[in-house]
This record gives C-alpha cells, structure tokens and sequence, in this order.
C-alpha cells in the first residue's frame, strides 16, 4: 500500500494499470503534466509576457531547432523578421526555419543565413533577396520547397515537426484564442497558422490586437497557445495583398481569362452546384470576373469556392452566387469582413484544404481551378518557383494540390512575358507535373493535353479555337528566339517536394 | 457583301515595341500603327524604324494594317509614306486633312512610293482624319478626291477646340459633324468612322456613343483601348431576331431571282432592293462578329 498526501491507503498497483502513484497535492505535478508550460505551477495561469526576447527565452528554444511562422500577412509581414532578430540576439543558431511562405519582405534573413542562425529552409516560396541569395549558394543545405498541402501532410506525418512556431495574429486574448477576422492588422483567415499550431511542440503568439478573454471563436485555440507576446504591430494588411490580388486592367490579362472562361463553359463544367478556385496572378483573377457574369446570366450558382480567397469572390458570396467560401488563406481586407461577417464564409486548415494524405481535403471535390504559371512546357509540366534565368522567384503554394485535385486544371500565362517565353521545351524547374494539368490557356490560343481527348472534343465541339502545345511552343520561339541556356552549377540549392513527400525537382546554382 | 468590316479600328503606338508586337490578338478591324501625336518630335525616326521593321516582320494574319502618318506640313510626311508603303501597309490614314488637295499630294507621295517599291499601283488605300471645321464643311469634296479612299473618319479632340467648346457625354457638339461625315461618305461610297472614346473607365458612355453612331450610320469607331473591342463590336453585331429576319429576307430574295421575279412579297410586306441589301448587310456582320448564322432557328 502507499498512501496519499490525504492520508488514503491506495494499492501499488492494479492489474493492467500497472503501477498506481498517489496523489501528492493539486499542483505538485502540474509541471511535470505540461512541462514547457510551466504555466498550472504559477497558479493563476498567465501565458502573456513582455517582449519577444522573453519568448524565445521561455519557447526553450535551442540550437538547431526548428522554428515555424505563417505567410498571412505576405509582403506585409512583420512577425518573422522581429523574431528572428530575437532568436540571433539570444545567441541561437543551426535553425531549420520552416514558415508556410517567405516574400521580398523577408531579405534581412540574407544575414541571419550568413551569420548561421539559419541553417536550414523549408517553405511553399521564395521572393527577392532572400530567393536570389539562396539561388546563389547563400545556404550550404537546399532549401525544401513543398507545397501547402505537402506541409501540411509533412506536419501530420511528422517528418517535419516545429519545436517553437511564431505565429502572428490580429487580434488574440491572455489565454491564447488567436483568430485573424479582427483587430486593426486582420488578415482574414489564418488556415496556414493553425497546423503550425497543431503540430509545433510549443506555440507562441505574437498579436497587436489584445483582447479581453474569451475572444472566441477562435482560429487557433487556447488549448494550443503556449505563450501570448503582445507588440506593436504583426504586420501591414496592407501588404498582404502586394504582388499576387491585384485586379487586371491589363487588356492581355483580360483576353486570357475570356479565353480561359470559354474553355470552362466548353468542358461543360458551369451546371448548377459546381465548385471552383482561382490562383493569385492577373488572368487567373480575372477569371471570376467574367465568370460571375456568366453566373448570372445562366442563374447558375456555386455550391463552394475554395482557396485563397479575394474580394470578389467574397462578394459573390454575399451576392448568393456561391454557396460557401472555403478559405484557407485571405487576401485582402473586405474578404476578411467577409469571414468574420459571412456564416458562409468558412475557415478551414491547411490539411483540410490540401494534404493529400488526409481523408478530407477540400481539393478533391473541386470541378475546376484556373492556375497562373511562369513557364509550362510542351509536356504541360508547369514551373511557379524559379524565373526565366534560373533564380528562385516564386511560391509552389496550393498549384500543384489543386492541379492534382479537381477534376478540371486550367494554367494561363502569356505566351510571351517581355522578352522570354512562357511556353518552353523545358521548363528550369517542375513544380507541377503535366499529367495533372487539363488545358494551358494563352493570349496566342488555348492548348488542351493530349490525355485529355475528352476535353478536346468538347472544346473543338463548342468552336473554341485549339492550338497544338507545339504550335504555340513555335509561335513563342518565332517572336523570342532561343535565349543561352542558364549556366547552372553543380550544387544543389533547392529541392521541390512534391505533395506526397517525393522529390519533383532539384534547383541548382546560378553561377 | 461588304469587302472589310471596320467597325473598330485600335490606335497603337508606334514606338512601343511591346504593343506593336501583337495587338492582332485583341480582334480588331483594323490596326492603326500611330507616328503621330504619341510620338515625340525626338522619336520620330524610330518610331518609324519600329512600325516598318514590324510590318515586314510579325504576321498580323487578317487583320488590316493601317498607318497613322505626320500630317502633310510636316517634314516627316515624305519618310513616312515612303517606309510605310515600302514595309507593306495596307492604308495610309492622314492626319488633319481639310482639302482635297492634301489627299492629291498624299496620292503623289504613294504612287512615287509604290514604284519605288515594286508594289502595284492603286493598291495602298486612304483614309482621311478631319479634324477641324474647314475639314468637316469639306467633307465631300474629300471623300471624293481620290478613289483610293475607304472612308473618312472624324477626330474630334482638335475639332471641338476649333469649335470653342468641349466634349460632352451627349455628343451634341459632335452632331453635325458627324451627320456631315457620315452623309458624305455615303454620298462617295466609302465608310465614315468615329472619333475615340477617350473615359477607360466608362464602359456605359462608350457603349452609349457606340449605339448612337452606329444608328447614325457610321461603320465603326476607333478605339485607343483592346477593352473597348468587345464593347463596339457587341452593339454593331446583329441581334438574334434582325439575323431571323434577315435571313429569311435573302432566302426570299434567291427564289424570287430564281424564278425571275423582279419584286417579291414576305410576311405580305413588300421586299425590294435596299432591304435586301441592308438583310445581306446584317448577315455579314453577324459572320463577321463570330455568331453562327445557321444556329440562328430560322
């Protein structure tokens, strides 16, 4: 027998319990219960502290960790840059650093990469200096390009796991209710952040938006939150949607995406309940504009959009042409009223929007997505990460689990940007595979995958003029000439994981 | 049959490589290179240089290859004639022509020019820009003045500063002009083209200004934006029920040719000559505006 701090005589063990420990005292274990938290031991729990030096110190961060952040706030984000300054003023280094996306906001990294304290990066994307530097042999290990659905099977799946993830959030209470709907600085939602939160063994969030308990409902959940920091501002909304929302007047734009819709109305997708999403880019937005047109015009109506969600499908939504918005990430402010607004107007995480390994992602279940691309060549293999010249210069994000996803993917590009082609013979990197791409849609002609005769037929049937992949692949080399091939050295800078956690690509160094 | 529509003639700039590489894309008529006012004094040699290289060069399938040139006061309008018929154009337009004498000394400059060139003669076409009062009164006299002209066009931006006044969503200190263009280009046989819509932003007044010229009898509009295409060809292009009509009316007209009756009676209405050729007229355009004619139910 042992016996209680209670003084009750209790049996050493029982059966399959196995070995029974008595009761000591109400908090006498509570650290051992939640050791990083540390928080039971306190008494009234308070999870806010002063700065984020304090929170590096109190994440137990050490050396060679990894660290996680999100990209809701895109160009417009504050939060990595400041904790990454604390990180190197505590003295840390040999970090894997593994945020949802990084953007040309992020160039002060170039120095934490080349003092050390970044060993190591896993991201959907890369902008500007930070993507240059790194094309250029900055790091000494490839970065691990993965898409948004990959990190997050990559997350379930534990083959990568945050130790401390920084997460900002517009608005949050003491206790760690985290949501990106409200606050001066909304991003809308925070579907990227919330498996960081899931899965990252300590999670801390940064907020300007300090809020009385309970601020619920909430996108991330007191049950997860270790730390509250609040600061002066996360980031510029601004920002978020620099680069990637803006609304095309650009007449090739616009051309592109009429193309693009009549191919969609060809394929016969437009019946009543169907689904669809847009990628970031000029034409790809430009597509809802006309297909909200059409909508009406038809009475046809959506049953869901998915995505990264912009203003116009908000306002869709509101119009009642869309049953629900599906949003994993927001990309402009009214879309963000939108979701704290809209019963409709959903938040969802990034394995449910994507993974590919989950039993529910939402990708499965779209009719069709219209996707920008930099270069796609004759195979139909679509590139979104490295430019014309080799260098990394974009995001791999939700293409290719969309791509594979919905049962009709449709790239657009120009068939000439300034003086490069978009229609190659190769193109520098595949991020996604031709197989999973329908139809390429170009300001020069629409081009539909030769294992897709289906599509072909339906197209050709309802008069959309068809040009062979190869005919536009000529067309471009008429107007462009073949460029030199890059000079690639032999190291290996960056990796492009595919969905499932295989290797699609390697990125080389420019010399 | 009408031998060439022109319902929307786009201005391109000709010095900017990126815009004279492929505006065909945008279905226009017709495509006006331009080496006048969005060309600078300094850039007009390469300007020049730009237009000709992409003449010979880029294949602007079937669309019509018009050129803009200086006005005929300028010291560029010899250069400018002579590259543009020697590179291939199609129609030399000319700025603020108020006589017919400017279109005979422009005829001199391209006949020269398509000797020079080996081109046949008579086959670089004209269409002249009045852009001024005296033009406008002596509209006629010009439509008439050489029979390489396809059609007068109003420019209105120098013409209402001539006229004291300022454009106005209405269009009312553009009435007589355009009814005096349009009425003298009918009266020569050739087309009458609109002046530009310059509000980018305003769809509606665009389409307003369409509709008006278009009932006027004007055959199209210049436009200064590939969005503004669309737009224009969507109020000339023939509704579902004009192309009923319509083709019932030539289908009446072939059997009463066919058993060699001069009038004939549809729907107990008389048809004669001039319905049948505004019937003929509105099937043109219809083909040409990209609608199916035979999914029309007749």
């Amino acid at each position: 027998m042992s016996r209680t701090t209670l003084g009750r005589d209790i049996p050493e063990s029982a059966g399959d319990l196995g070995r029974l420990a008595p009761f000591m005292g109400a908090w006498a274990r509570a650290e051992g219960v939640s050791a990083p938290r540390k928080l039971l031991s306190a008494g009234r729990p308070s999870k806010v502290l002063e700065n984020v030096d304090e929170a590096v110190r109190r994440s137990g961060l050490e050396s060679g960790m990894t660290v996680s952040f999100h990209h809701h706030f895109r160009e417009g984000d504050y939060v990595v840059n400041l904790v990454m300054d604390a990180i190197a003023r505590a003295g840390i280094r040999d970090l894997t650093l593994a945020p949802s996306s990084l953007s040309s906001i992020h160039a002060p990294l170039v120095e934490h990469c080349r003092s050390g304290v970044i060993r190591r990066i896993c991201s959907s994307g890369l902008r500007g200096k930070l993507a240059d530097g790194i094309s250029h042999g900055l790091l000494d290990e490839p970065v691990l390009i993965h898409s948004h659905g990959g990190r997050a099977r990559a997350f379930r799946e534990g083959t990568l796991r945050p130790d401390v993830a920084f997460l900002g959030a517009p608005s949050c209470d003491p206790y760690g209710n985290a949501r990106g709907w409200a606050g001066k600085s909304a991003c809308g939602s925070l579907g990227y952040a919330r498996v960081d939160a899931r899965y990252a063994r300590t999670v801390v969030v940064l907020t300007d938006g300090l809020e009385d308990y309970p601020a619920l409902p909430a996108s991330i959940g007191q049950e997860l939150v270790d730390w509250v920091v609040p600061i002066d501002a996360v980031g510029d909304p601004k920002g978020i949607g620099v680069g990637a929302t803006r609304i095309s007047r650009d007449p090739r734009e616009l051309l592109i995406a009429r193309n693009t819709l009549a191919a969609i109305d060809a394929a016969g997708v437009l019946h009543d309940g169907f689904s669809f999403q847009t990628g970031t880019g000029g034409a790809s937005l430009a597509v809802i504009r006309y297909l909200r047109e059409l909508m009406i015009a038809r009475g046809i109506k959506a049953s869901f959009c998915l995505g990264g969600v912009t203003s116009q499908v908000a306002h869709m939504l509101e119009e009642g042409l869309v049953g629900a918005v599906l949003d994993v990430q927001s990309f402009d402010a009214d879309t963000a009223r939108s979701l704290a607004s809209n019963r409709r107007h959903i938040e969802i995480d990034a394995n449910t929007y994507a993974d590919p390994g989950c039993p529910g992602a939402a990708v499965n279940l779209l009719d069709v997505v219209v996707l920008s691309a930099l270069e796609v060549d004759t195979d139909f293999n679509v590139n979104v990460i490295t430019g014309s010249d080799g260098v990394i210069r974009g995001a791999s994000g939700g293409h290719s689990d969309t791509a594979a996803g919905s049962a009709l993917s449709i790239v657009v590009a120009p068939l000439v940007r300034a003086r490069t082609a978009s229609v190659v013979d190769r193109v520098e990197t595949i991020v996604t595979p031709g197989e999973s791409v329908d139809i390429l849609v170009t300001d020069r002609g629409t081009a539909v995958n030769p294992r897709r005769k289906d599509l072909k037929a339906a197209l050709a049937a309802a008069g959309v003029e068809l040009r062979d992949i190869q005919e536009l692949r000529e067309l471009a080399r008429s107007i462009t000439g073949d460029p030199d091939p890059v000079q690639y050295g032999d190291r290996v800078v960056g990796l492009v994981e595919y969905r499932d956690g295989t290797i699609i690509d390697a990125i080389r160094e420019v010399r | 049959m009408i031998a060439k529509l022109r319902r929307s003639m786009l201005f391109v700039p000709g010095n900017n490589p990126a815009l004279v590489k492929d505006p065909h894309i945008y279905g226009p008529d017709s495509l006006i290179f331009d080496l006048e006012d969005s060309v600078a004094p300094t850039e007009k040699d390469a300007a020049r240089l730009l237009v000709f290289c992409a003449l010979k060069a880029i294949d602007y399938g079937r669309v019509e290859k018009v050129v803009r040139v200086n006005g005929m006061d300028t010291t560029w309008i010899g250069d400018d004639v002579a590259a543009m018929v020697a590179a291939g154009v199609d129609v030399i337009r000319l700025p603020k022509t108020e006589r017919a004498e400017d279109i005979r000394a422009l005829v001199g400059l391209i006949e020269a020019a398509e000797k020079a060139s080996g081109r046949s003669a008579g086959e670089v076409r004209i269409m002249a820009a009045l852009e001024s009062p005296l033009a406008v009164l002596n509209a006629y006299e010009i439509a008439v003045a050489s029979p390489r002209l396809v059609g007068i066009a109003l420019s209105a931006e120098d013409f209402v500063t001539s006229m004291k006044t300022t454009r106005s969503p209405e269009g009312v200190e553009l009435f007589e002009a355009r009814g005096r263009i349009v009425m003298a280009a009918r009266a020569a046989g050739i087309m009458a083209i609109d002046t530009v819509f310059t509000d980018l932003s305003d769809d509606e007044g665009l389409l307003r200004e369409a509709r008006l010229i278009k009932q006027m009898g004007f055959d199209g509009k210049s436009v200064i934006n590939p969005s503004q295409i669309p737009l224009v060809h969507g109020v000339f292009a023939p509704t579902p029920e004009e192309i009923r009509k319509s083709r019932r009316i030539v289908a009446a007209a072939a059997e009463a040719e066919a058993r060699g009756l001069g009038v004939m009676a549809l729907d107990g209405k008389m048809i004669d000559k001039p319905i049948v050729e505004r019937a003929a007229r509105v099937l043109d355009l219809a083909r040409a505006s990209g609608m199916k004619i035979e999914e029309v139910e007749a």
